[in-house]
């Protein structure tokens, strides 16, 4: 074919640029997001995000549930780490209606919390490995991250989305199963951590990927809303668990780790420092759990038959709580009026839930205050005039999940 | 010394009067609004005063109220002082059919997609806001859904298939039936004893 019959579009000669579309199904995003690239040469000049393709309109739905359906939906927000929002969720409710948890169900809590926190951080980290070409650390930690799936299993049954707890406590007490799991996890995962760190964190090739890859000020995050392991990257020291401690963290003693740069390796190295802090916390909390004896080691829940749904067994057997489980389920009591925000140091960010209570059964209005959401507004910036192939490190450690940003 | 509710209350008063009203601690967190046309000079009364300092923009959305006339949508902002650990809710509220508030993106980046987030979700109009349009939903969708005319579906509606999915249908997944699938099965029964 000659020359001539190449008919370009009007325009188009000018255009020096070329336009890349990342996603919305690019194995590289993990997650359904698109974004659009401008680039020049390998260079980028500008990124738009399109976001909302797995939007749920959890908000909507939840004003017309009863509290105790809406911790479904919050599972599907940062699947990665259910349990926090499943938390998140039910200390809201509990601040809402002012129920008051027993020491045991909150450490019980605080496990389960620092347990997902562990899974997601280390399923971030080492899918910044795998988009820097180390497959191995990741296929490594996985085996524990079965692990952790295993305890969720043993305590609610399920592995993902978790459904965990209830408002008031858990659905039953924690099994021997699940405390040899957890003290088998606890005694095995630090050789696996360390050595994943040993794979990466002096790794030449690692460092040169990462260093300097995403950078931002810790001024610019803040204005940017971040939080979470991306805040403390890039030096301040926010932590929900300190700053406004709830379920018991205050009994706990632990560090903040920080990065100074905000770069993707100081990113990496705040997430390794946390789980070396959550095990500590587990440990901690662990111990706590076990000096319970007698028939305070049963105590699983706290004492509110008004809204904790009761067991199915007693259920079955007992009048008084087939009374309850009929009232919460037909929805024949009314949360009091109120407007309550709440948050949660989700394994990304602050995780809030603002809700308002019309004194019906369902929220009057609902909004969950969801981390990536709000700082992924500022990839465009991390990455103009990066390379392209930073700009997939950058999204990787970000730890954006898509089913929260879309909520 | 740290910072109290009280105090914030006091400074607010002193420097915008009676424009600021409605004070109320709902769970312990400050809660209060202002005119609509005041909302920057009140976010940046909180961000640049020296003692103040709410620099971190926690969260902002709407809610809507059909039930008041003249101030059917609240903008709700959720500012946190991260020095002094304190939080405030700061509302302002619009006429729904003339929903124009003033953007917070000059004081905060973060407020760019949560507007854009309100504005899907509520329609609220931010002036001056650099790129408001849709974010979640489609840019063909010509409502805003999370108002409260839009009810949710009806789960008793019948112009639907989905016997898949366990309601009405004759197939009957037991508990899992509607009111509407039982009834049609009583029908049935009924049609099936008058032809015997």
């Amino acid at each position: 074919m000659s020359e001539q019959h190449i008919k370009l579009p009007e325009g188009s000669i000018e255009k020096t640029t070329t336009t890349l579309n990342l996603g919305p199904t690019h194995p590289a995003t993990h997650g359904v997001m698109q974004n659009i690239l401008e680039l020049d040469g390998e260079r980028i000049v500008s990124a738009e995000q399109t976001i909302g393709y797995i939007h749920r309109a959890f908000e909507k739905i939840a004003e017309r549930r009863n509290l105790y359906q809406i911790t479904p939906l919050t599972d599907r927000l940062n699947y990665c780490s259910s349990p926090i929002n499943n938390m998140g969720w039910h200390l809201t409710c509990e601040k809402l209606l002012g129920v008051k948890t027993p020491k045991r169900v909150d450490y019980l809590r605080v496990i389960i919390m620092e347990l997902s926190r562990i899974s997601d951080h280390l399923i971030c980290n080492s899918i910044v490995g795998v988009d820097s070409g180390a497959y191995t650390g990741f296929l490594y930690v996985m085996q524990y991250r079965e692990l952790i799936y295993e305890i969720y299993e043993e305590i609610c049954g399920s592995r993902l989305t978790t459904n965990i707890g209830r408002i008031g406590g858990f659905e039953r007490n924690f099994n021997d199963i699940a405390f040899t799991k957890i003290r088998k996890f606890l005694d095995e995962y630090p050789r696996v951590l360390k050595e994943f760190e040993n794979l990466f964190t002096r790794n030449r090739i690692f460092m040169e990927r990462t260093i300097g890859a995403g950078a931002i000020s810790a001024d610019r995050a803040l204005n940017y809303g971040f939080t979470g392991p991306n805040l403390r990257a890039a030096g301040v020291d926010y932590d929900v668990r300190i700053h406004s401690p709830y379920s018991s963290y205050e009994d706990f003693q632990f560090e903040i780790p920080v990065g100074t740069t905000g770069d993707c390796y100081d990113r990496f190295l705040v997430r390794n420092q946390e789980m070396w802090q959550s095990l500590s916390i587990i440990e901690q909390a662990f111990r706590k759990v076990q000096e319970f004896k007698g028939a305070e080691a049963e105590v699983y829940h706290a004492d509110v038959p008004e809204y904790y749904l009761p067991e199915k067994k007693d259920v079955y057997t007992k009048m008084e709580a087939l009374i309850w489980h009929f009232k919460i389920i037909m929805g024949e009591i009314d949360m009091p009026a109120g407007e309550v925000y709440n948050s949660v140091e989700g394994a990304n960010g602050e995780l809030g839930f603002y809700l308002i209570s019309d004194g019906g059964r369902a929220p009057y209005r609902l909004h969950f205050r969801r981390p990536c959401f709000i700082y992924y507004q500022a990839y465009e910036e991390l990455t103009r005039g990066a390379m392209l192939s930073d700009a997939i490190i950058v999204m990787s450690s970000l730890n954006l999940i898509a089913g929260e940003m879309d909520a | 010394m740290a910072l109290t509710n009280e105090h914030i209350k006091q400074r607010l008063i002193e420097k915008f009067d009676t424009q600021v009203s409605s004070f109320e601690e709902p769970y312990g967190m400050l809660t209060f609004e202002a005119p609509k046309d005041m909302n920057l000079k009140v976010l940046n009364f909180l961000y640049d005063d020296a003692e103040l300092k709410f620099r971190f923009m926690t969260d902002l959305t709407a809610v809507h109220y059909p039930d008041q006339p003249g101030r059917e949508l609240a903008v709700v902002y959720h500012l946190h002082n991260l020095e002094d650990n304190i939080r405030i809710r700061f509302k302002v509220f619009t006429d729904i059919n003339k929903p124009d508030v003033y953007t917070a993106t000059a004081l905060f980046s973060a407020a760019n997609w949560m507007e854009r987030e309100t504005y899907d979700f509520y329609g609220v109009n931010f002036i001056g806001h650099p790129n408001l349009k849709r974010i979640l939903n489609v840019d063909e969708m010509d409502y805003f859904p999370l108002r409260k005319q839009y009810p949710l579906e009806d789960q008793s509606r019948v112009d639907k298939d989905d016997e898949m999915f366990g309601r009405g249908g004759t197939l009957g997944f037991g508990t899992e039936k509607t009111q509407h699938g039982t009834i049609t099965e009583m029908e049935k029964n009924d049609v099936g004893d008058e032809i015997v």
